[in-house]
């Protein structure tokens, strides 16, 4: 039973590593600050998500200690990191920071372009 | 299984280093804001890792916390960029 507990540990704690590599490879190589931030915010929380899970897993089903703040953990990294994303990204967007070349449309212009003009009325 | 631990941890620290080379050379503000949360966030993972290698549980609470600050320091961050104050006074009252 120890031998299969601790290959679904090691499972999660793969698909957590992989995750965290694709964040990497994404921040170092992608064109711009959205696309890095769409490649950070994501992969990064998943890479987290898994590893915390395999911990979890080990240290109810090894060591027989349910830990309430490892599930707390997970649950608030999955709330709030891609509120930190979203941030991130609209921070950069209002600070002026231009997106790369192949970028086809920006709709978001249009609409702070809309709203200013109605606050000017 | 304590080899592959060890292993998993080598990878994170080296991903943390590859991180650390877009703080030092990104173009604006927000791409080294992005990197720093990605590296609280790896680092969450090292200490989940590091206390199943030193066999406690008392490095669980850590989490949490790192986690908490993390948030914290990228909203305030990102609203400092964005309106150039963190905590701004309400002038309609």
């Amino acid at each position: 039973m120890i031998l299969v507990a601790n290959i679904i540990i090691a499972l999660f704690m793969l698909v957590g590593v992989f995750f965290t590599v694709v964040t990497v490879v994404g921040i170092l190589r992608l064109p711009d600050v959205y696309t890095r931030a769409h490649a950070a915010s994501k992969s990064a929380t998943l890479g987290v998500l898994g590893i915390l899970i395999g911990v979890f897993l080990h240290f109810w089903w090894i060591k027989g200690h349910f830990s309430i703040q490892l599930l707390l953990g997970s649950v608030f990294l999955f709330i709030t990191s891609p509120v930190g994303g979203h941030l991130m990204s609209r921070a950069a967007y209002m600070s002026g920071v231009k997106p790369t070349e192949l970028t086809v449309g920006d709709d978001l212009a249009e609409a702070i372009g809309e709203q200013k003009s109605h606050e000017e009325e | 299984m304590n080899i592959f631990i060890w292993v998993c941890l080598i990878i994170i620290f080296l991903s943390m280093l590859g991180t650390l080379i877009r703080v030092f050379k990104g173009p604006s503000t927000p791409d080294r804001l992005i990197a720093l949360d990605g590296i609280g966030v790896m680092l969450i993972s090292i200490i989940a890792l590091l206390s199943i290698v030193f066999d406690t549980i008392f490095f669980i609470d850590v989490i949490l916390l790192i986690a908490i600050m993390s948030f914290i320091g990228t909203v305030s961050f990102s609203k400092f960029i964005e309106k150039g104050a963190i905590i701004d006074r309400d002038t309609r009252r």
